[in-house]
């Protein structure tokens, strides 16, 4: 009985002090899924090696839900740090001034692929844009016409690709890396499969038009995964033709159970990543509130440490990971930037 | 069932031939009927019950295994502290090159060239990086091992531990997969002297969260949710036996009891999520609570538990005989005193059931503390329930995601921890139930 009125009165003091908010000492970040793992590396090398600062805790739950706490205003009741998969956009800002966030710093950390890869025991995949926005757009052009998709397998898209049913598991709607996919490769197959005349010319607002490039089919040949990268490998466990979208990393980590097909061509790898040739990358960022910088205990610190080479440089634990590292003349842009106080 | 048979018999005989027709036989075949019904839907639970635990303790006892190498290390004082300055800078210590003392006696063990840096690379990448902090703690801890050599048992990286346990296809081509042949002829060889070997997995009960699959445990989740559980159990079980007893036995039945009722029974149905967004709302943007912090997580799962509670303990309290309350009013006792000394005390093994199943129902629960940000990478220990912590099922669902391979067996090794936490505390209840049970 003791220890439990001990407990009822603790928790009443405690409930008492968090109204107050206790100094907080520990640096909060929340996000992306897609950079959770490279912040993940960080914050714990952060905490070995400055055992004066606590490790800071990272959340994950995706950009966009991030980027709103983020810009819920400043102050110890607020997280310090956004990671995100994609640019921060404009009505994001907005709503950040809106509640006080005005000095945003925004800090790129390196880039991501996006590659496709199907079951290890499949034959070479070699795709290009037009071949994929083919087999998943809602509706393709067949004869100068604009039609409902038509096409049930990749061989009748292209006979050199595989006499299988179409299956292609991509990411949902709430990833940063599903407008990626939409933006380089359904966007670039669309105009090389010369759709975009044909659309242009059946609807006249552009929006909606270019709306219409990127939308994907819903007759169950293509999935939506909500989840992460793992249920989309659970599915292509489950079906051994399917095509799943995942991040380099994700395949690099798991490259002996799949098979990564090429696109125009190119092998994703962080060399061509690296270099360009390799279409379908994206940058990744964070952004980090400045008012809480010198406040919060070790933030500027974290940062420091982020950017330097032994985290985001080729070497470095996080591009082991998968993370393909900024050009050289980039990343020491990206640190001047952040000393000198840049804002968004 | 023998039984069973012999009436079957006497109508066929010939005794019954001219009796009329009710149609016993038919009777009897329906109740065989439904009782293999019965039987086949019991079959069909256990087996998929079978299915799901052979799934989850087939992919997880691994992971109470980690592969271990036993090196002696030497703390050599050039690479620790050459200028000697450990007396006056004590914190120099703290940033020793420390996995070098690691490379250099594995190089040793395994007489490797020194100069064939990515011989030298390949070998020091067997080792988990955490020794960084296993051997600086070594040295802070005690710094007269500097110029000593002593055994240390270190863990190895993720993937020598999944090919060592077997999960990872040698087979597949070496530029496919993490592990290099010549890494896998060094653990052969290490694992024949003995030096290699699997050992119990301490760690996944005691580390935080890590991205390093070998040095990651269920430690601070474990915390998280045992704090979790007291603020539930403290806040919910007062709460909800003080307002059961009241809408119970007190309050005049009229409508606004009856919505009450109706409410609170819509409340244990509704979708914990909901919870989680309340608890966002009201604990952390209005009443300003730390983000994070296992207090908002215990209050939101109160709040989700509450009405399971309630109408746990309201059956249990109409379940005690009228008997009991008519005779102790009759020999003078006031209605607070029939309560409190008679009924309640008659309904605690049905309270404590509910209340257990209650938490055993939040003790598994991860939709309503996503919102309250405690789905999150939590490295350090809660000191008090304020500080970032997480949950047992929260970890489940961030492994569950992880990338590499050695997450697998971790993700089913933390389902079989948390399953049994969940078998003993329904356990407890069904013991409590046993024990204080009175028939009438």
């Amino acid at each position: 009985m003791k220890v439990l009125k001990l407990t009822v009165a603790a928790l009443v003091a405690s409930a008492a002090f968090a109204g107050a908010a206790a100094a907080r000492d520990q640096i909060q970040v929340a996000g992306s899924s897609t950079v959770l793992p490279y912040a993940k590396i960080v914050a714990e090398t952060f905490g070995e090696t400055f055992p004066d600062f606590k490790t800071p805790v990272v959340e994950s739950g995706g950009s966009s839900a991030g980027l709103k706490e983020f810009c819920k205003g400043v102050g110890e009741d607020t997280i310090d740090i956004a990671n995100s998969s994609r640019k921060i956009k404009d009505s994001e800002i907005e709503a950040c001034k809106a509640a006080g966030v005005t000095e945003i710093q925004e800090i790129k950390i390196g880039y991501d692929g996006i590659v496709f890869a199907t079951d290890a025991g499949n034959a070479d995949l070699a795709l290009k844009p037009e071949q994929l926005y083919k087999a998943l757009a809602a509706e393709v052009v067949v004869d100068g016409k604009l039609v409902a998709n038509p096409y049930k397998k990749w061989s009748e898209i292209d006979a050199s690709l595989p006499d299988a049913e179409i299956a292609a598991y991509i990411p949902g709607e709430k990833h940063g890396t599903r407008e990626v996919f939409e933006e380089k490769i359904l966007a670039h197959g669309c105009k090389d499969a010369g759709a975009v005349d044909v659309i242009k010319a059946a609807i006249s607002d552009e929006k909606a038009a270019a709306k219409k490039c990127v939308a994907v089919r819903k007759d169950g040949l293509a999935v939506d995964i909500d989840g992460d990268y793992t249920e989309t490998l659970a599915r292509i466990a489950s079906n051994k033709s399917g095509i799943g979208v995942f991040g380099l990393s994700f395949y690099e980590n798991n490259a002996d159970k799949l098979k990564v097909a090429t696109v125009n061509g190119i092998v994703p790898s962080t060399e061509t990543i690296a270099s360009g040739e390799y279409p379908v990358s994206r940058p990744l960022f964070f952004y980090v509130k400045k008012a809480h910088l010198g406040v919060v205990p070790g933030l500027k610190e974290y940062v420091e440490f982020f950017v330097d080479d032994q985290m985001i440089g080729p070497d470095s634990p996080l591009a082991e990971y998968g993370l393909v590292a900024a050009p050289d003349a980039e990343r020491e842009e990206i640190r001047k930037a952040f000393a000198a106080g840049n804002l968004l | 069932m023998t039984d069973l048979a012999s009436p079957a018999v006497m109508v066929s005989s010939r005794s019954a031939e001219n009796r009329r027709d009710i149609g016993i036989k038919r009777r009897y075949a329906a109740e065989r009927r439904f009782r293999a019904y019965g039987i086949s839907a019991i079959a069909i639970g256990l087996f998929f019950l079978a299915v799901l635990l052979w799934s989850v303790v087939s992919k997880g006892y691994t992971a109470f295994q980690q592969t271990t190498i036993t090196l002696p290390i030497e703390f050599s004082e050039k690479v620790i502290d050459p200028k000697n300055e450990r007396a006056t800078d004590p914190k120099r210590l703290q940033t020793v090159n420390y996995p070098v003392l690691v490379r250099d006696a594995l190089v040793k063990q395994l007489g490797i060239d020194p100069k064939k840096r990515p011989l030298v690379k390949q070998a020091s990448d067997m080792v988990s990086d955490s020794v960084r902090t296993q051997l600086r703690d070594i040295v802070v801890a005690d710094p007269s091992v500097i110029g000593k050599t002593i055994p240390v048992t270190l863990l190895a990286d993720a993937n020598i531990d999944s090919a060592f346990k077997g999960q990872i296809d040698l087979k597949v081509a070496e530029s496919k997969r993490k592990v290099k042949d010549q890494q896998v002829a060094w653990m052969n060889e290490l694992a024949e002297a003995g030096v290699l070997k699997k050992s119990f997995n301490t760690g996944i009960f005691s580390f935080g969260a890590s991205s390093r699959p070998e040095a990651a445990g269920v430690g601070v989740a474990l915390v998280g949710s045992a704090y979790m559980m007291l603020i539930v159990l403290v806040l919910s079980l007062p709460i909800g036996v003080a307002a059961s007893i009241y809408l119970e036995e007190f309050a005049p039945k009229n409508r606004l009891t009856d919505l009450i009722e109706v409410n609170i029974n819509n409340l244990a149905a509704v979708p914990s999520i909901v919870y989680g967004l309340l608890g966002l709302a009201v604990f952390v943007n209005f009443a300003g609570m730390p983000r994070s912090a296992a207090l908002v997580g215990g209050f939101v799962l109160t709040l989700m538990t509450l009405p399971t509670i309630i109408i746990a303990t309201r059956a249990a309290l109409k379940a005690v005989p009228p008997s009991i309350r008519s005779a102790a009013l009759g020999l003078g006792a006031s209605k607070m005193q029939t309560i409190f000394h008679h009924v309640l005390p008659l309904a605690m093994p049905g309270i404590l059931t509910g209340t257990i199943i209650g938490l055993a129902h939040a003790l598994g629960e991860t939709a309503p503390l996503l919102l309250i940000g405690m789905v999150a990478f939590v490295v350090d220990y809660p000191g008090s329930p304020l500080e970032p912590s997480t949950a047992l099922p929260v970890q489940i669902y961030m492994w569950a995601n992880e990338a590499e391979r050695a997450f697998v067996e971790r993700t089913s090794g933390a389902i079989i921890i948390l399953l049994i936490f969940l078998v003993f505390m329904n356990l407890g209840a069904i013991l409590l139930r046993r024990r204080f049970e009175r028939r009438w």
